[in-house]
């Protein structure tokens, strides 16, 4: 594996590999000495033209975890405030030596871009691309789920048969693209929830039902439902009247909550508007996995970097 | 490419046996005595091991599998390996007397990389190293505390262990 751009194109037993290197990696946060000297003296670079704070800091920490030297760069402050363009700061890094750049940028495609271009010669790993993808937030949510599903015996298994519920602005997100290529490459069945006006034109073209009525899914009681973020930043047009309806409407409110069965997980990708898209007591709720999402995402990204960086460049995986 | 079995599997038990009997006795007994096996194969002697002891003196011993894949020293020059799980005893080893068991020793580089994976653990009190075959060609100053059964080798030469657990049948081949 040389990149990470896109959960499109990995195959189940590359991700249930991602997966099970997660679990080792995982270990080592219960240890004594929380560190391995695995990537010792390679260099990554956290190159982030978007806000992030979770996503920013997963990284850093997996990379510190297994040694590497991590250089962070937000946009804000730097030279592309200035205007420098994406093959000069790409260029500058490869003359500092990057061994693995990992991406977050605001047009979708970039990430792409920049593996690709022979502008530097390093992994690229996308950490969320515009309304494109946000492959290891896929893989620690189907990481998370496996775990609570499996427990222990974790290792090996795929989402065969799990329902999954994703909820909310499907337009704009790109946790929801690259979970639904994941999850269903391991077998799960994803069905979206959202007013039509955030639903993409082409979603008929998904390996996914599509509905419009929260209450009817919930009634369903699907394994997991995820809550998406409204992403008042991306939102240039009224894509529904009020706050107050969409909550109403397609909001986990306590009433949804108690009608949903014990063991389903409560999901979402952070950060969190409480009261709109999920209510305090839905987020604080023993079904809640938010708290174990960001735990496991440091040992997503631990894997992701470990199958990047450790072996041969010309490694098959 | 010609194979030759030198350890079958009465030889494998004796071995095992005979291992277990001295780690007691260097051991004076097996008091905080904590086996620690190398995935894969180590791991599964290790266990044979740990049964051996409990069944000359039932519940004394500790046993757990120690994976190093990410301490080697040639991650870089190989193709990525997929680590395998490490699994400690609940008591740890700070302060015991860690065995670890490997199927072969050669270059050593692997309990090179067992001992800066132990050292992030905790500190046991001694460390001791046994091996059912060494085969020699060591590169780091290392050396095995119980031997199964030294077999001069050439380099080029292979050997296969062959456990019941993994492989069906208990045997040790030499392949040139």
């Amino acid at each position: 594996m040389k990149h990470l751009l896109s959960t499109a194109t990995l195959d189940r037993a590359t991700a249930i590999r991602i997966l099970d290197v997660a679990e080792d990696m995982a270990q080592v946060a219960t240890r004594d000495v929380k560190k391995l000297p695995t990537l010792r003296g390679k260099t990554v670079v956290n190159l982030f033209f978007e806000d992030s704070t979770r996503t920013r800091i997963s990284f850093e920490a997996a990379a510190k975890r297994l040694s590497a030297d991590v250089i962070t760069f937000s946009a804000k402050g730097s030279s592309v405030s200035k205007g420098e363009s994406l093959k000069d700061t790409a260029q500058t890094l490869a003359a500092m030596g990057a061994d693995a750049v990992v991406i977050r940028h605001s047009s979708s495609g970039a990430p792409q871009v920049l593996a690709q271009s022979g502008w530097i010669d390093a992994g690229v790993v996308n950490a969320g691309d515009g309304t494109h993808e946000h492959p290891t937030q896929a893989l620690l949510d189907a990481f998370t789920m496996r775990k609570r599903l499996h427990g222990l015996g974790s290792r090996g298994k795929d989402l065969d048969g799990v329902r999954v519920t994703i909820v909310g602005d499907i337009l704009h997100s790109r946790v929801v693209r690259s979970n639904v290529w994941l999850l269903t490459t391991l077998g799960a069945r994803v069905s979206l929830i959202a007013p039509a006006t955030l639903l993409p034109v082409h979603v008929a073209e998904w390996p996914v039902t599509t509905g419009f009525d929260f209450d009817k899914a919930v009634d369903a009681s699907p394994d997991v439902v995820m809550m998406l973020r409204i992403q008042s930043e991306r939102m240039h047009a009224a894509f529904f009247p009020s706050a107050r309806e969409y909550a109403r409407e397609w909001g986990l409110d306590d009433e949804r909550l108690e009608r949903l069965p014990a063991n389903t997980m409560v999901m979402h990708p952070g950060p969190m508007n409480r009261g709109l898209e999920i209510s305090a007591a839905a987020a604080d709720s023993a079904r809640s996995t938010v708290l174990e999402q960001v735990a496991n995402g440091v040992s997503v990204r631990m894997a992701v970097l470990y199958l990047l960086l450790a072996g041969t460049t010309e490694a098959d995986l | 490419m010609a194979a030759r079995t030198v350890l079958q599997q009465s030889d494998v038990t004796r071995a095992l046996t005979r291992i277990s009997h001295e780690i007691l006795e260097s051991n004076r007994g097996s008091a905080d005595l904590v086996i620690l096996g190398i995935p894969t194969r180590g791991a599964i002697l290790g266990q044979r091991i740990a049964d051996i002891l409990n069944a000359i003196d039932p519940g004394s011993v500790a046993v757990g599998y120690l994976d190093v894949t990410m301490y080697r020293d040639d991650l870089a020059t190989q193709p990525t390996r997929a680590p395998a799980p490490t699994q400690l005893p609940a008591g740890g080893i700070t302060g015991k007397t860690v065995v670890l068991v490997d199927d072969v020793l050669y270059s050593g580089r692997t309990i090179r990389a067992a001992l800066d994976a132990i050292a992030d653990y905790g500190r046991p009190r001694v460390v001791r190293l046994a091996a059912l075959v060494d085969r020699g060609h060591r590169e780091l100053p290392i050396r095995a505390d119980f031997v199964g059964k030294n077999l001069p080798t050439a380099a080029d030469e292979r050997i296969n262990v062959r456990l019941v657990e993994t492989d069906g049948i208990d045997e040790v081949a030499i392949e040139s």
